[in-house]
Formats: structure tokens, C-alpha cells, sequence
């Protein structure tokens, strides 16, 4: 059994999904081996192969794979996949991105969001919104697989020494090039490793009750942000904040809700959080059913109120 | 240009799913269905390059049983030309998906191919990027603008850590997320209209492609469930609560 892994970068360092993928690759047994598609990405490499557990690290640095254009990147991982029976990817934008391309590529049925590998083969994954778990097995020769990032532990990041092996592939596929990317820089951690998150929704009406209600509460807890589809639709923070569906997959230790009522597409992005608080003045909001704590009170004032006292 | 838009009849998304008793599936008898939203969006906007005189033709297309034709004659109301139906009594994986949808794109040869990112039923988002594998052509997924120049179209991505802009020559692929647009209710007369719009009808053995699943389902379970906890009288409940927690000091 061996196991291919389509490391989540941005050519400097190595995403966090990535450690979770490797775990679930451990999981699966075999051999682990990482590719790491990049433009001067050395150092992405360098830290794929500290990963106890990887076996191997396959190096492909090209200006054509410097955005992770699917296009170019499917193309030389399926010029892989004759040495290994399973491709596996984070389900971060990249891996749902480039993943079924590559499958297409094998006529391989891919297996989106596993959240679990059982012993008898079969994979759990979420389907309607998290509302229904669906346990299945392939029949396919290889497997493609992306893994959930909150589903299971991340591997360490020091203690290995695998061997990095520079490989090269077609290239630049011609067909589609990057022009530009707005990323938002924040000193303020990741959603999708934070510990804590404080999310708000449309009751918070507007960018700068986000920034004066929000923000300082995060602050004091050093607690990522995040929003409902409301929130993000109506643009009060940018897209990237948006928890759900749809959205993000979080499971922090806690999750503080603010102002949202919890539709089905929120609550399938967060309600594996440890504990759940929610703040809402509505008794009657959905939201309440998940928390392990409600606070039924007017944002504009228990909010300031909770800042000021923690 | 000629624009193939491929809509799922799915569960409403205000239904809350339920999963049957025996395992073997959610219930959908007597839920109410309609057209995946990120389709509805994907039409809108092949309505919105037609407006914009930049599309010429659209024709949607819909794979499922044949009730799926309510969800072809949706897309005909808010503007599509017309419509082909795939009628398959059992729903086919996204791989297969794909496939019909490819032979189906080498006969109509479009320009844009745009689909939803994912069918919010089976969550997979996997089809425009195997279509796009299966026909050679550029991607541009999760889409919140699209924007046509000459022989290329401008999509901008929602990716992790924000958006990206991507050139891609055309013909292309193209995924919606949300933002891209709001869709548009079809007016009365249009639903009207649309009624005398053409709907061809098809099987996936029309055109070749073998749907006997790969993936074995072998049950579908309700996940854990919450326990709904405490409602707290105040602030000072919570904050003590939080201190519980280790969250503050
Ligand atoms: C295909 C699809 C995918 C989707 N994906 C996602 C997704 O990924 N993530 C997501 O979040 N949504 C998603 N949605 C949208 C989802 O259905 C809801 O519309 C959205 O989550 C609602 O956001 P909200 O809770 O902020 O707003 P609302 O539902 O309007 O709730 C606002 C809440 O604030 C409370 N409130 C108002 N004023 C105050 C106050 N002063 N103090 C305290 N509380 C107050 C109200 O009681 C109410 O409960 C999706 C929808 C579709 C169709
Ligand atoms: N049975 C189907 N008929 C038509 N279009 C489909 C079908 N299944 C999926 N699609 C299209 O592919 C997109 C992604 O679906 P999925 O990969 O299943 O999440 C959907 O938003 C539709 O545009």
C-alpha cells in the first residue's frame, strides 16, 4: 500500500491541512509519500520532510506550478499515480480544486471530506450539509480522497527526516494563467486552526459594528474571526471569514456565535466545536439548540459588557 | 458564444434532511425539491452574459429522473433557451456526471460550460473540474466574477486565504460560488413561456457512458446529535464560564 499526498502551500510554508491528510494517510498504512508542487518552494519541502510518518518527498519546482493551477498540477500527478494506490489532499480550496481533475484523469469516483476510515475499508463522509453521514466503499483500483481538516489529528511538524527527491513535469499546460490575488493579511490566527473563534452574523449591520463589537472581544481572547454567509454577503467582513456549508469547517475548543441564528448551512461549518456559546436575542433561534451555552441579550450591549469583564 | 449550464434538482435547502429509519438513505418523499442554488446562480449569470449581448445561445441541461424537467423548465423561466434531459432513474455519481456532460459539450460545443461549485445533496463539488479534465479545458472554480475578453474570460476565485484572478482561454470551465450573483425570480409571463420551450430527451446510454456507481453506499447515519446545554442569566454567568474553560484568566 502507498499513499500520495498533495501538500497545501503557498511556496513558503507548509499548510497545516497538509499534517492532517498525513495522519489520515498513516491511518490508510504503507508508504507516505508528499508532493510538493511549487515554485521556489524549497522550504515547503524541507518541512514536508520533518513530518514523522512521511517516507518521502517528491519536489516539483516549475514557475508553471507556482499558483497550483489545476490544469498544470493534475497533469503531473497522474504521471505519478502508476506507483501509488491512493491520492489524498486536504479538502482545502487547492485539493477540492486539482483532486478531481486528477481523478477524472484515472476515471477514479473521488471520495470528497472523508471524516473517518474504518476497518473494514469503508470512509464516513458528510453529505446534505453534515445532516446525514454517508459510510462508503469504493471499487475503485486507486482511491482519490480528500480529508477534512478537522476530522483528525494533525502529524507532528519535527522529528522526521525523509528523503526529498527533485522530480519535473510537463509543465506549463497553456491554457490558463494566474493574473492576480488579493490575500488578506492578519495578524490574527487561521479559522481553520484557531482555538478559539467569535463569529458574527447579520444582527451585527454593518463593517464597522463588526470592527467595534467583534474584533476587541477577539482580542482579548486571541481568538480568530469568522461570519455567517449574512455577514459575508452583505460585506461587512470578507469572504474568507465565512463559516458553513459552504464556507469554512471549523471545530475550535470554543466557538462564540453573535448575532447568528444558526441556519443548517452554519451550523454543518461549526457544530463540531467543543463548546458552543451563543449570543442572540431571539430565545427561539436555532443556534440555541447547539450551544452548550446561550446568552438570550442584546449584542450591542452584553457584548461590550463581556469584553470589558474578561 | 454558446453557454451549457448543468443544473441539479436537488432538496430545497430550507428543508431540513431527515435520514431514514433503515439506513439506506435520506427521505425524500414528499420533501420539497428544487434546482441546486449554486446552479440557480449558474444560470443567472449565462442570463446575465445573454442580456449583456456577449452569450448568444443557452442551454441547460439536467441529469436525474424525469421530474428533474421542472427543474429544466426553472432555468428555461429565468432565461435558458432550452433544455436537455437525461433521464436516469437513479441519480449517477459526479464521475458519470461528467462524462454524459462531456459527450453532450463535444456535440453542442460551447464556449463556457458554467456549473455549480457543489450540489448541496451529495456535497461532492467534483463535476466541473472532472468535466474539465475529461474535455482538456481551463477551470475556473468557485467563481465570484466572471468576466468575458475576447477569446479569454477573467473568472476571480474565492480561495482560503481570499480571492484569486485567473485568465483562462476559452473554451472553459467555469464553477459559482455564491457572490457571484443574486438570481432572479422568473416572472409570470416568462414561466409561461417557457412552457412552450424545447426540452430534448435523453439517456445516459445515448451517449455511451456506463452510471453503475463505484462508490458502494453502505448506510447513511444521522450524526451525533448536539444536547442543546444552559442558557445563562448574564454576563457574569459566561464570563465565569469561560474562566471554567481556560479561555480567560
Ligand atoms: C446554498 C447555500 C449555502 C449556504 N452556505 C452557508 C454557509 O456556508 N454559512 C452560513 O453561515 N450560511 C450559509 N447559507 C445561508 C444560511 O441559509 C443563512 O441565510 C445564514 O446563515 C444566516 O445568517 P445569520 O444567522 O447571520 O442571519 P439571520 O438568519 O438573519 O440571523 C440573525 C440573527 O441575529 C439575531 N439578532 C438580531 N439582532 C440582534 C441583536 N441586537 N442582538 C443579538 N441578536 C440579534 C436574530 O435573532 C437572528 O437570530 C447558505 C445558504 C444557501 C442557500
Ligand atoms: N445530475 C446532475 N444533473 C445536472 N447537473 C449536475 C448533476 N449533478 C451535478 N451537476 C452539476 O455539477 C455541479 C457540482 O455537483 P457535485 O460535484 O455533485 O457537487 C452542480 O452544481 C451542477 O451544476
Amino acid at each position: 500500500m502507498s499513499t500520495l499526498i498533495l501538500a497545501d502551500h503557498d511556496n513558503q510554508t507548509l499548510g497545516a491541512a497538509t499534517l492532517v491528510a498525513v495522519t489520515a494517510a498513516m491511518k490508510l498504512g504503507g508508504d507516505v509519500h508528499v508532493l510538493v508542487a511549487g515554485s521556489g518552494s524549497g522550504a515547503v519541502a524541507d518541512a514536508a520532510a520533518k513530518v514523522p510518518g512521511v517516507d518521502k518527498v517528491l519536489h516539483a519546482d516549475d514557475a508553471a506550478y507556482a499558483h497550483a493551477l489545476a490544469e498544470n498540477v493534475a497533469p503531473l500527478i497522474d504521471g505519478l499515480m502508476s506507483n501509488y494506490d491512493n491520492l489524498l489532499a486536504p479538502a482545502t480550496t487547492t485539493g477540492k480544486n486539482v483532486l478531481p481533475r486528477v481523478a477524472a484523469r484515472l476515471d477514479v469516483q473521488q471520495i470528497s471530506e472523508i471524516i473517518s476510515i474504518n476497518d473494514d475499508g469503508s470512509f464516513d463522509r458528510p453529505t446534505y450539509a453534515g445532516n446525514a453521514i454517508a459510510t462508503v466503499k469504493s471499487s475503485d483500483a486507486k482511491k482519490v480522497i480528500t480529508v477534512r481538516g478537522t476530522a483528525f489529528e494533525k502529524a507532528e511538524t519535527e522529528g522526521g527526516s525523509a528523503a526529498i527527491e527533485a522530480i519535473s513535469g510537463a509543465g506549463d499546460s497553456g491554457t490558463s494563467s494566474f493574473v492576480s490575488s488579493e490575500i488578506a493579511e492578519s495578524e490574527r490566527p487561521e479559522l481553520t486552526s484557531a482555538g478559539i473563534i467569535v463569529s458574527g452574523g447579520r444582527a451585527l449591520q454593518s463593517g464597522e459594528n463588526f470592527e467595534k463589537y467583534i474584533e476587541p472581544l477577539a482580542d482579548k481572547l486571541g481568538a480568530a474571526v469568522g461570519a455567517s454567509r449574512a455577514a459575508v454577503d452583505a460585506g461587512y467582513v470578507p469572504n474568507d471569514y465565512q463559516v458553513g456549508q459552504t464556507g469554512k469547517i471549523v471545530a475550535p475548543e470554543i466557538y462564540i456565535a453573535i448575532g447568528i441564528s444558526g441556519a443548517i448551512q452554519h451550523l454543518a461549518g461549526m457544530k463540531d466545536s467543543k463548546t458552543i456559546i451563543a449570543i442572540n436575542k431571539d430565545e427561539d433561534a436555532p443556534i440555541f439548540s447547539v450551544a452548550d451555552y446561550g446568552l438570550v441579550a442584546d449584542l450591542y450591549e452584553a457584548v461590550p459588557e463581556l469584553t470589558g469583564k474578561i | 458564444m454558446k453557454i451549457l449550464v448543468p443544473v441539479k434538482r436537488v432538496i430545497d435547502y430550507n428543508v431540513k434532511p431527515r435520514v431514514k429509519a433503515d439506513q439506506s438513505g435520506v427521505d425524500l418523499a414528499n420533501v420539497k425539491m428544487s434546482m441546486n442554488p449554486f446552479d440557480e446562480i449558474a444560470v443567472e449569470e449565462a442570463v446575465r452574459l445573454k442580456e449583456a449581448g456577449t452569450a448568444a445561445e443557452i442551454v441547460v441541461v439536467s441529469i436525474g429522473e424525469q421530474k428533474a424537467q421542472e427543474t429544466l423548465r426553472t432555468g428555461l423561466a429565468m432565461g435558458a433557451d432550452r433544455g436537455i434531459l437525461v433521464v436516469s432513474e437513479n441519480m449517477p455519481e459526479p464521475l458519470a456526471v461528467a462524462k454524459i456532460l462531456a459527450k453532450i459539450a463535444e456535440e453542442e460545443s460551447p464556449d463556457l460550460v458554467i456549473l455549480g461549485k457543489q450540489a448541496i445533496d451529495d456535497d461532492s463539488n467534483q463535476v466541473g473540474q472532472m468535466l474539465a479534465a475529461l474535455l482538456g479545458w481551463a477551470q475556473g472554480t468557485f467563481a465570484s466574477k466572471v468576466e468575458v475578453a475576447g477569446d479569454k474570460v477573467n473568472v476571480t476565485r474565492e480561495v482560503d486565504g481570499g480571492l484569486e484572478t485567473l485568465a483562462l482561454s476559452t473554451p472553459a470551465i467555469i464553477t459559482t460560488d455564491l457572490r457571484l450573483n443574486e438570481p432572479r425570480y422568473a416572472s409570470l409571463p416568462n414561466i409561461m413561456k417557457a412552457k412552450k420551450k424545447p426540452i430534448d430527451e435523453k439517456t445516459p446510454a445515448d451517449y455511451g457512458v456506463d452510471t453503475a456507481p463505484r462508490l458502494e453506499v453502505v448506510k447513511v447515519t444521522e450524526p451525533p446529535k448536539r444536547q442543546a446545554g444552559e442558557i445563562v442569566p448574564d454576563v457574569d454567568t459566561l464570563v465565569a464560564k469561560l474562566k471554567e474553560l481556560g479561555a480567560v484568566a
